[in-house]
């Protein structure tokens, strides 16, 4: 029997903070929902649209998203490695230093010290508070599993390892930047090169924050969930580096059309396609484990959010190759589809990994059963026709917008102006505004659930919680 | 395999494979970019009071509902004007494309409307444009520019400017600078004579001798495109008072099609020969016969 004495502390401090960043995220993007059909809602000068969509964003990615991986990486990199934390001290450092980066976040940017980069907004100091944290997070992961007891190092590790690296590489480079002041810089790069270097950057976060660390999770929690192991590692092997190399090469089908030479968006356009391969591969590889099992659809609540959640990572990387296309990217870009886009892969793919993994964790590391698998449905469901609604009020509105904006009368002539089009939205952006509504509901949901699991769930005896 | 047992390697490995990518399509433009090849000599560095109004435009985030790259695109080069060139953006630190019209593209705004436009268009957009979800900017109006502030971005901008530049700016609001930044976007190359629509043949009003009732479906044009300057009632405000009687019909149409840029009437070729052949009927003859307050 194993006796090793792993850090759940610290597992369990991580989830409860990138939970209530997981709250702010949804909160505020309700609130900027509802903003854009009623523009009273903007309170100048800290609450308008143009500051709270970052801290929306920078909320989710930062707080929700890699707030949580710190937590599931710290949980699985101990038991894949069947050793504790090589540095506990490091890691509750990290944990305070993390909060207290996304409350110097959240402050700054609604103060409206921005870069104005989408997804790295945050000013220098800041850039400096993320670097730290990564540099301490890579030495407490890189060094446990260097000194581990278990040699083959599992695919979640390796989807880890690359993770490590490869945000390293990207923020360091799209933060250069020259400062003015303590909250002001200006970027390094000028113009075509800056849009091309911070796409470089924007892409690969999508590919190193919210595609390998959920991958990471997703072949760690799919096997736990079922009992079954992964149905190929071969596949595992070929989809891991097939991914890692081919997303570097993508960013500038954010640029289709626009001054960024021909040749990197046409690069960008054909390794968008090819990644369709590697994705499914995943997708593929999490889908055959089922074989024999598809009946815990019905009976294992974790399956269901796992399932759903890599079904929603196949649609998403069908739906972005094929807006990397120049000439549907035409007609897309720029219009409301692409939200819808994004949300399919934030609220359906990333965070229905995420709650399966925190639905599989938090009970196991305190010792106790769910509370309620009748709220962790409802919670399912919610989340599901939230997310929903959500893409597909915005696929209706982005193509809505996309054959206004195009549409010529005979003469050659446009057909609308911008505002005739603009007011035809306004019904999409308010389902919209509801559907994160239901969205949030779910999330009272989950953590309800999970307060009460803490409070009053069963308790199992402890060695069975240790070994499971 | 032997990289599945050794983290070290397998951080070298996947450090090698991001870099291919990351190399071929990040590093190695700037080999292509901000080149002699695609410089403009026309295009200038910001003034202080432009560069000024750009940080006020990073701070309000206005770049999350506003794009600023015109697409060589039929539809985009119409609405907004001639598409982008990479030589016009080498002084963008950081660049202001953005991802999402949620408002308008301003990639060459410059020009288009006089500068009262703004002004009261900032104040309170929803009132001015009927429709738009734009928040309001009246806030700026209270917030001066500092001055040396000013002087140390344009130091380390390494942009030209002289001291009566920086002196000019006391008493600027950040409402003055972001206007001023408005009106330099896009105009640093001449493309509004390139692409002035030329009109051809004899003009023929296709709706000479409509009743009040049509008209008065037309009454949207009107006040989507014209109110805000024209006043609802003709009166004028930012443009003079509309006289339909004195004015001519083919005469009103080219105004309206072609602008007047010197008098800041900007052109709406983009509405098409119908519609404003119905704004001019609508400006003529709506209130002609009847008592309108």
């Amino acid at each position: 029997m194993d006796k090793t004495e792993y850090n759940y502390a610290i597992v369990r401090s991580f989830v409860n903070w990138s939970i209530l960043w997981g709250v702010v995220a949804v909160l505020v993007g309700v609130l900027i929902a509802f903003q854009l059909v009623m523009p009273e809602l903007n309170f100048a000068p800290f609450l308008t649209y143009g500051r709270l969509r970052p801290l929306h964003t920078n909320a989710g990615i930062f707080g929700w998203a890699i707030g949580s991986f710190f937590a599931l990486f710290y949980y699985m990199v101990q038991r894949l490695c069947r050793r504790p934390l090589w540095s506990d001290g490091l890691a509750k450092f990290q944990l305070w230093f993390f909060n207290a980066t996304i409350i110097a976040a959240a402050v700054t940017l609604l103060l409206g010290y921005s870069t104005s980069k989408e997804y790295h907004e945050l000013e220098w100091p800041i850039d400096i508070m993320v670097v730290i944290l990564w540099v301490i997070f890579s030495i407490n992961i890189t060094m446990t599993i260097v000194k581990r007891r278990e040699e083959p190092m599992y695919i979640s590790l390796w989807y880890m390892l690359a993770t490590l690296v490869g945000v390293a590489v990207l923020y360091l480079v799209n933060a250069a930047e020259v400062p003015v002041s303590l909250f002001k810089s200006y970027s390094a790069f000028a113009g075509t090169n800056d849009a091309n270097v911070q796409w470089w950057f924007g892409h690969n976060a999508v590919a190193m924050v919210l595609t390998t660390p959920p991958l990471a999770v997703f072949y760690y929690f799919l096997p736990k969930s079922t009992g079954v192991p992964i149905y190929s590692h071969r596949l595992s092997i070929i989809a891991f580096w097939s991914l890692i190399f081919m997303y570097l090469w993508t960013g500038a089908h954010h640029l289709l059309w626009t001054p960024v030479p021909d040749w990197i968006q046409t690069l960008a356009m054909a390794f968008s396609v090819m990644l369709i391969a590697p994705s499914w591969g995943s997708v593929f590889n999490g889908y055959l484990s089922m074989k024999g099992q598809w009946h815990q659809m019905r009976d294992n609540y974790l399956v269901k959010f796992l399932i759903l959640g890599i079904t929603f990572y196949g649609l998403q990387t069908l739906q972005g190759p094929s807006q990397a296309v120049r000439s549907f990217s035409a007609f897309i870009h720029y219009t409301e589809w692409i939200p819808g886009h994004v949300h399919m892969g934030a609220m359906g793919w990333v965070s229905l990994v995420l709650f399966a993994a925190i639905y599989y964790l938090v009970p196991k590391i305190h010792g106790r059963q769910l509370y309620s698998i009748g709220l962790a449905n409802l919670h399912f469901w919610l989340a599901l026709i939230g997310q929903l609604i959500n893409s597909v009020s915005m696929w209706i509105a982005g193509l809505l917008q996309a054959s206004m904006w195009h549409s010529l009368n005979p003469d050659g002539s446009l057909t609308y102006t911008f505002m005739e089009t603009q007011v035809e939205i306004y019904p999409y952006w308010w389902i919209r505004a509801i559907s994160g509504v239901i969205y949030l509901a779910g999330m009272l949901v989950f953590i309800y659930n999970l307060y009460m699991t803490v409070q009053k769930g069963e308790t199992v005896p402890a060695a069975a919680a240790q070994t499971a | 395999m032997i990289w599945e047992k050794n983290p070290v390697l397998l951080l070298v490995l996947a450090t090698g494979a991001i870099l291919v990518g990351t190399i071929i399509t990040m590093v190695l433009p700037f080999a292509w970019v901000n080149t002699e090849a695609d410089s403009i000599a026309s295009v200038k560095p910001y003034t202080p009071l432009e560069l000024a109004g750009r940080d006020v435009y990073i701070r309000e985030g206005c770049n999350n509902c506003h794009t600023q790259t015109v697409r060589p695109l039929v539809a985009d080069v119409l609405r907004y004007g001639d598409y982008s060139k990479s030589g016009e953006f080498v002084y963008d630190r950081p660049h202001l494309w953005g991802s999402r019209r949620s408002g308008p593209d301003l990639a060459r705004v410059g020009g288009k409307y006089p500068d009262e436009w703004h002004y009261q268009h900032m104040q309170d957009p929803a009132g001015f444009v009927p429709g738009s979800n734009m928040p309001a900017y009246a806030f700026l109006s209270n917030n001066s520019i500092d001055p040396e502030y000013t002087r140390k971005k344009m130091e380390v901008l390494n942009f030209p400017y002289t001291d009566v530049q920086i002196t000019g700016l006391t008493g600027k609001t950040e409402m003055d600078a972001i206007i001023a930044y408005m009106q330099k976007l896009g105009s640093d190359i001449p493309w509004r004579e390139a692409v002035a629509a030329e009109i051809v043949g004899e003009l023929v009003n296709p709706y000479a001798g409509v009743d009040h009732a049509t008209m008065e479906a037309w009454e949207h044009l009107y006040e989507e495109n014209c109110a805000a300057c024209h006043g609802e009632h003709f009166e004028g405000d930012i443009g003079p008072e509309l006289d339909g009687a004195s004015l001519e019909e083919n005469d009103l149409f080219e105004i309206i099609y072609n602008g007047v840029p010197e008098s800041g009437m900007p052109p709406y070729s983009s509405l098409g020969a119908d519609k404003v052949w119905k704004i001019v009927n609508f400006v003529k003859y709506y209130n002609i016969g009847e008592d309108h307050q």
